[in-house]
């Protein structure tokens, strides 16, 4: 049985929140730490809760930590020990492993997001602006009372236009294809695949292969969490607009090459059920949008290129084990929206994701050490995910035609990793435990 | 990265030789360092001493893995083999073996789909034949991957006939020469 009434709400449940804002904090003290955590806890709503009070809750607050964040907390030595590898040593050690070179450097990162003082985040969604500027200003009053508690900094998000459907700021419909938990009762949409074990993206129950082995300790601090792996993401639409124009001559081919670049239609319509044209109204119906395979439909990649991002993210029936790669995605777009005529302003927009997974080895560095940044994927040679790959211009893009494939070299960098981090994203028990830790320093 | 592409001519057999250690530079892995990319692609040489007493169990697994391929020839496509010996071999009263693959992939990227194959196929039954095999290796692939490490013999000369084709580029040259040759009767 999934205890909803113990797992973050973030996990198991969208909110209809237009903005939100993240303030990535430090714990100078760990007493302070705690009376901040013990006093925010009564605004962190678990699933059940949350799923329960939808229509009428106006925001959501989701709390996390950094293993360093864990430590400043209070937790000893030996518990810190048990936690993964990847956690312990944190996403800035791992750059070499996720591609994280050249411009998506650490080195660049902003907002104190590569500082090893980056000790927690705490995740406000809000239904409106009015909404988020009353829970931010209580925050403020909050980290003013306790002792040590520091904002390195915060991120606004907020949909970009137009609103009828979450898109990010290169066009793209997003939140298409997630996986569904065993327990919640979701049914997934077709194509979707069955639902998968808890324990794939919670902590505590069994997962894909079993019991789950390896949990941090003690139980009470690892049951019902999960890891998060933050990717603050700019994306360069000017650049990319110039890139669809110079390799398209007519709007139809532009929309087509953007299409062949992600591997749906900017709508969300799949490509592999509809290669030649787009067709909005099947972007936009989740029965029909997420009904395809690759193996039989497209083994070729006539229609999807096989280094497009939907299907490097996930290859479906191309891919040994997939039930063991899925990750739960949430996030939201930062920055102002650039008007299709308009040209780059230099003013940094783009997506400010989570994704979460109950092994940040297994899940989310297989899908970006693997799948996006491998050139040998699909043995294409001399390619990498054209969105979040690390790209250095060198690199190109193959798109399979009869009688002869299209290739583009010089593949620009869409996109440049501004910042991330590994949060350990406890249950509420686990919370508690945290706010009361003694001890320590 | 380790996927530097080698653009390497297939067409003039390439030998080279490995520096002690089995790297030429540091290159990060998710589960430790990443092997070199040789003519030969990737491999490992994995040997071990067997547990006294178990030789025969772990000679009957050539067997197993015989009939297992033959009812399901792709059960072993996840580790992108070209090539697998199995060695048993005596140094005075003991005995060891060697598990020496030739593979298209380093080792690091597919490890969990390889712990998960050995897993289905029963292969893990021969390694807990082996001495160092962690007790607790049911799904703990930081284990697993920890014993290969430790067991792992890197070469110091490969040489290849054809270098750095993959397995599927030389069954897809295999393919096309048989449809070529197909179609050349077709138009007698």
């Amino acid at each position: 049985m999934l205890e909803t009434a113990d797992i973050q709400h973030i996990l198991l449940a969208r909110t209809p929140a237009l903005t939100g804002r993240y303030e990535f904090l430090s714990f100078h003290d760990a007493a302070g730490g705690r009376a901040w955590l013990s006093a925010i806890l009564e605004k962190v709503q678990s699933a059940a809760d949350a799923l329960s009070t939808m229509e009428r809750d106006r925001r959501w607050v989701t709390v996390a930590f950094t293993w360093n964040g864990l430590r400043a907390l209070g937790v000893d030595e030996a518990s810190l020990a048990t936690f993964p590898e990847e956690f312990k040593q944190g996403m800035v050690a791992r750059a070499e492993i996720l591609g994280d070179s050249g411009d998506n450097h650490p080195d660049n990162w902003v907002d104190g997001l590569a500082s090893p003082d980056l000790h927690a985040i705490v995740i406000l969604f809000a239904r409106d602006p009015a909404d988020r500027d009353r829970s931010r200003a209580e925050h403020d009053k909050l980290v003013a009372r306790c002792a040590g508690v520091e904002v390195l900094s915060a991120l606004d998000l907020e949909a970009t236009p137009p609103f009828e459907y979450a898109h990010d700021h290169f066009g793209y419909r997003d939140r298409l294809s997630q996986p569904v938990i065993e327990g919640t009762g979701e049914a997934p949409t077709p194509g979707t695949g069955a639902p998968l074990k808890a324990g794939e993206f919670i902590l505590g129950y069994p997962d894909e292969e079993g019991a789950p082995v390896n949990l941090p300790k003690p139980e009470t601090l690892a049951r019902n969490g999960s890891y998060m792996a933050y990717r603050r993401l700019e994306e360069h639409v000017g650049r990319f607009r110039d890139f669809l124009r110079q390799h398209g001559k007519t709007a139809d081919e532009q929309e087509l090459l953007a299409a062949k670049l992600m591997g749906r239609w900017r709508s969300g319509a799949p490509l592999v059920l509809s290669p030649n044209k787009d067709d909005p109204a099947l972007g936009a119906d989740l029965q029909r949008n997420n009904d395809f395979t690759y193996k039989d439909m497209d083994p070729h990649g006539y229609a999807v290129p096989l280094g497009s991002h939907i299907r490097r993210m996930n290859p479906r029936d191309t891919a040994a084990n997939i039930n063991r790669r899925r990750m739960i995605r949430r996030g939201a777009t930062y920055g102002p929206h650039l008007p299709e005529d308009a040209p780059e302003d230099g003013v940094e927009r783009g997506i400010a994701a989570f994704v979460i997974c109950a092994s940040l080895v297994r899940q989310f560095e297989f899908a970006q050490n693997v799948w996006a940044n491998d050139r040998n994927f699909h043995e294409l040679g001399n390619e990498r995910d054209p969105f979040i790959g690390a790209h250095d211009g060198t690199l190109e893009y193959k798109i399979p035609k009869r009688p002869i494939r299209k290739k583009i070299t010089g593949l620009p960098a869409f996109t440049t990793v501004r910042g991330g981090a590994y949060f350990f994203m406890p249950g509420m028990k686990a919370l508690r435990y945290l706010a009361t830790l003694e001890g320590a320093k | 990265m380790s996927d530097d592409p080698k653009p390497g001519d297939w067409s003039k057999p390439a030998a080279m030789a490995i520096p002690e250690g089995g790297y030429f530079k540091e290159e990060q892995g998710r589960y430790g360092q990443i092997y070199p990319r040789t003519p030969a692609n990737y491999g490992f040489s994995i040997l071990a001493k067997v547990k006294p007493g178990r030789e025969a169990t772990v000679r009957a697994y050539g067997q197993t893995i015989e009939k297992a391929v033959a009812a399901s020839p792709d059960v072993l496509a996840p580790l992108k083999l070209h090539y697998l010996r199995w060695v048993l071999f005596k140094i005075k009263d003991d005995t060891y073996f060697m598990y020496q693959g030739i593979f298209d992939t380093d080792f690091d990227k597919y490890i969990e789909d390889a712990v998960a194959l050995f897993a289905s196929t029963g292969i893990t039954t021969v390694f807990v034949n082996l001495e160092g095999f962690p007790e607790d290796w049911k799904g703990n692939v930081p284990a697993i991957n920890k014993f290969f490490r430790d067991h792992q013999c890197p070469s110091f000369l490969e040489y290849a006939e054809y270098p750095y084709a993959t397995a599927e580029e030389v069954k897809k040259a295999l393919k096309v020469k048989a449809a070529l040759s197909d179609m050349l009767d077709q138009m007698q």
